[in-house]
Order: structure tokens, then C-alpha cells, then sequence
């Protein structure tokens, strides 16, 4: 018996709709959880995860740590710097090494699209993905959809643009894949030297002006610049970015509707999005935080089920 | 060995079931010695039914309104590793909290007893409450851990591959206790 999304949750590329849907539904008890005086439940109670994070993370790493812990999992975080990865150690290696101590589960954050599928066609243990590279970050992807969930209800024909850094964002694309699944109109928005070469292949709206997306959109998902993947000159400067594409109170205003903000953090506050709006009653983006840490429950829940060989041994052993 | 269902026999119908619910609320009250700090959780799905069921009339025989809280053991159950997860978890619900209350659990088939260990397990991480009983409509037998009840509505004999299904009119449309019993093929 293999779980309702298989061994690995790699990206939402993967994923049907019925299946986002299942984890979304399953995220929906476990906010309540999190508002509990004793935030706990045994459900996972002997799994050991690990968490392996060759990039920096705090809330991504936070986040998974605290899901893991509200299920009673026993977590351990590895990151790059003060491991074996720092002496020369190859991911595949480390990653057998942990298994031989007998986990269940890896959690990879890494720099390199592809890393954890690569991890994933070769150890037993469940691979969630974490971020890799450009490639994918498929829970945030779905944070970012249970959180337009709770405020649109059900997002087929919602209209969603992805503002800013699309070329270095694997949020885009979880983001672009998992909202078409769901049925819901998918536009970009930013430079051109910031959105991918064949974008329009993803079946994405492109709009040139802030303004035509801010005029269309029932939500914008506002992606920071990410400065230190910026090794040639994507953008004149970051003021110069922000008088054009930032998302500004008078951008806004100017709508005249209620648009959703999300930014999937950490914030440039004045660079892609204005403090005003960041702090403003437009923003869910700290209710994304609060909902990243149920979807990974439901997740991490979703994929610790059944084990041919517990089943079977189980079999006649009351209901 | 493939099992062959026969027709489903009624073991309650729908007014035995009221009457049942009825004489169960008089000794939850009874129990309790009234209404104060009584608050009645039903376990998802069935016994939320009968839960609500049994506070409307314990309110309409002692005039008081009566807690009801509902409880979701999906996430404290002992067999996700060989079973793998029961995909939608439903709610759990403890508006009043339970510290000091007086709680009556209320579940529709008692059969092996690990439903009720979880959800006293789920209750304890809620808080402290002065007194947790239990309350079943029907008792089946074949216990695999040391728990019975304290209010039954029916005891029932059955085969260890027989069901028991309580159907309640909110989820299947009309209430009832139905047996259905099963035989492997080849015998009798």
C-alpha cells in the first residue's frame, strides 16, 4: 500500500488535482491543532525525520520543524555548513548515511533543481522537497493556495498574477502548476529580463505593466527579488525596480477592489512591496505562515501512512 | 476466504432507537447528578449525531442547556503505520474546554475498544476533566483492551465478522440499528 500522493512529494508538477485538493482538505483540521493549549498529536509517533537544508531557511526550516513536532514526529536538522557536506561529502552519501541510522523521512532544501528527485529515486525513505533550485517549492506552493482558498473559496476562474522575479523563483512555479490544476487563470508580471525565455509554454497571461495586473487580478502573489542569485545586471537598481514594479497603497487604490497580497517572504520592503501594503488590511501574508505549518502536517500525514509489510502483518488484527 | 453478506437484519428501529436515546439521557443526568459541568462529546461521525440528539433532550427534560463538543480521534488512532491515513480528518471541536466539566463520551458501536482509549488520550491533552464516562448505543462485545462502558443502550451478541451499523437520518437518510452478518463461504 503506498500513501494517496505516493512515496515523495518532489513538486506539483507531479500532482493531479484530485490530489492537492486531498491535502488541502487534510490541512483544513489541522490549523485547529495550532490553537490548541497543548499543540500535539501522536500521529507520528517512532517517525524520524530529518530535515536537510543545504540552503539558508528560516521560516521553510521553522516551519516543517514545528509541523513535525505537533505530530510527535523526532526531528533532526542537518545543514551544509557544520556536517560532512562542508568536508567534501556527496549529497547521495550523506543522505544513505542517515538512512542507515533508520529514518523515515528526508526534508531537502538544496541549491540545485533536481536534488530531490535525485535523493528520491535513491533512498527508501518518503523525500519531501523543501526548494530546489528554480525548480520547485511545492509546499509553499500549496500554503499559498490554502490561503486564497480561505479568502476566494474555490479558485477555478480566480485570477492569480505572479509579480516580480519569476526566473528565480521555484514559488512561480509551484505556483503556476498547482493553481492551473485547480482551475484558476495564472498570470505573470515583471521585467523581462526576470521572466523566463519560453513562459508563455507554461499557458500563463504576461502582462508588461503592473497596473493591467493589478486591474486584473483577484490576488497577487508578490515575489521577492532575490538579489543574491542576481550574478549579472537583470535590473537597473532596486528603486529603479520598485518605482516600476513595485506593489504600492496608490497601485492598489487605484483598482478600486479588494485585491489579496500574498509575498511568500522574507520581504524587500520598499523593493517589490511597500510596507504600507505589506502591514496593510489587503495582506494574508502572515496568515500564508500560519498555514504553512497545517499543510505540512497534511502532508508529512498524508505520506507516513502504510507500509505493504506492516499491513500485512496487521491483517486480522481488529479494525 | 471470500465472505458472503446476508440481508441486513434491523436490530433497532427508528422509534426503539429514540426510545433508547431517551432512557440513556435520563441516566446521563442521573450519572451526573444534573446538568452542571456536563458536557456531552460525541466522536466523529456517528456518535456527533447522537450526541446532539441526546443534549436535545436531556435540555428538554431538565429545562438547562447542556455542552456538546465534538471529538475527531483520526490523528491519535494506533494503526496509521498499517492502515495508512484516513484521508479527511474531521473536526474536533472543545469550545468549553474540559477542565473540571464532567464528560460523557458518546460513540454509536462499542466493539474493540482502542476508538474509546484514543479519544480518552485526545480528551487529556484538552485538560483535566473532574469525571470522563462513556456512553454507547450499542455494545457488541469482543474488547481488546480493558474498557466498558457505563451507559449502554443494547448489548448485542454477534460473530467477530459480523457489522453493526448505526444509521443515523442526518448522514443515511433514516435511523436505525441494522445487523449484517456474514458467513465464509464453504461452511454451514
Amino acid at each position: 500500500m503506498t500513501s494517496a500522493l505516493g512515496k515523495d512529494l518532489l513538486g506539483l508538477e507531479a500532482l493531479t488535482s484530485d490530489q492537492i485538493r486531498l491535502i488541502l482538505d487534510t490541512a483544513e483540521p489541522f490549523k485547529e491543532i495550532s490553537e490548541r493549549a497543548i499543540k500535539k498529536v501522536p500521529a507520528l509517533r517512532g517517525s524520524t525525520i530529518v530535515n536537510l537544508f543545504f540552503e539558508n531557511s528560516t521560516r521553510t526550516r521553522i516551519s516543517f520543524e514545528f509541523a513535525e513536532k505537533r505530530l510527535s514526529a523526532d526531528t533532526v536538522n542537518v545543514s551544509a555548513s557544520g556536517s560532512s557536506v562542508s568536508k567534501g561529502e556527496t549529497l547521495v552519501d550523506t543522505a544513505r548515511n542517515l538512512e542507515a541510522m533508520r529514518i523515515d523521512m528526508v526534508v531537502i532544501r538544496h541549491g540545485a533543481s533536481g536534488a530531490a528527485q535525485f535523493l528520491a529515486e535513491r533512498i527508501e525513505s518518503n523525500v519531501i522537497n523543501a526548494g530546489d533550485g528554480t525548480h520547485e517549492h511545492p509546499t509553499q506552493g500549496l500554503l499559498d493556495m490554502l490561503t486564497l482558498r480561505d479568502h476566494l473559496g474555490d479558485l477555478a476562474g480566480r485570477k492569480i498574477c505572479i509579480c516580480g522575479d519569476v526566473l528565480h523563483s521555484r514559488v512561480a512555479r509551484s505556483n503556476i502548476w498547482g493553481l492551473k490544476k485547480l482551475g484558476a487563470e495564472v498570470a505573470v508580471c515583471g521585467p523581462r529580463s526576470l521572466l523566463p525565455n519560453a513562459i508563455e509554454e507554461f499557458g500563463v497571461i504576461v502582462f508588461e505593466r503592473i497596473e493591467e495586473a493589478i486591474e486584473w487580478a483577484d490576488a497577487l502573489n508578490v515575489l521577492r527579488l532575490q538579489l543574491e542569485r542576481m550574478t549579472a545586471g537583470y535590473i537597473p537598481s532596486s528603486r529603479e525596480y520598485n518605482r516600476v514594479f513595485g506593489i504600492s497603497r496608490e497601485r492598489l487604490a487605484r483598482a478600486g477592489r479588494n485585491v489579496l497580497i500574498l509575498h511568500p517572504g522574507p520581504m524587500n520592503r520598499g523593493v517589490e512591496i511597500d510596507s504600507d501594503v505589506a502591514d496593510g488590511p489587503q495582506s494574508v501574508i502572515l496568515n500564508q505562515v500560519t498555514n504553512g505549518v497545517a499543510v505540512r502536517m497534511a502532508v508529512l500525514y498524508l505520506l507516513a501512512g502504510g507500509r505493504p509489510e506492516l499491513a500485512e502483518a496487521a491483517k486480522g488484527g481488529g479494525r | 476466504m471470500p465472505l458472503r453478506t446476508t440481508e441486513p437484519k434491523t436490530l433497532l428501529s427508528a422509534s426503539a432507537v429514540e426510545r433508547t436515546l431517551k432512557r440513556m439521557a435520563g441516566e446521563i443526568v442521573e450519572l451526573n447528578d444534573g446538568t452542571e459541568d456536563l458536557i456531552v462529546v460525541g466522536i466523529q461521525r456517528r456518535g456527533v449525531q447522537l450526541a446532539r440528539r441526546i443534549v436535545t433532550l436531556i435540555e428538554a427534560s431538565e429545562g438547562a442547556a447542556v455542552m456538546q463538543g465534538t471529538l475527531d480521534i483520526t490523528l491519535y488512532r494506533d494503526d496509521l503505520q498499517t492502515i495508512g491515513p484516513r484521508p479527511v480528518v474531521g473536526a474536533t471541536d472543545l469550545p468549553w474546554g474540559v477542565d473540571g466539566r464532567k464528560v460523557v463520551i458518546v460513540d454509536d458501536v462499542l466493539y474493540t475498544g482502542r476508538t474509546v482509549r484514543a479519544a480518552l488520550d485526545e480528551i487529556a491533552d484538552f485538560g483535566r476533566p473532574a469525571h470522563i464516562a462513556l456512553a454507547v448505543l450499542i455494545d457488541r462485545g469482543g474488547r481488546e483492551l480493558p474498557i466498558q462502558p457505563d451507559i449502554v443502550g443494547k448489548r448485542v451478541e454477534v460473530q467477530r465478522d459480523d457489522r453493526v451499523d448505526v444509521l443515523v437520518d442526518d448522514l443515511d437518510g433514516r435511523t436505525a440499528v441494522v445487523l449484517v452478518s456474514s458467513s465464509r463461504v464453504g461452511e454451514r
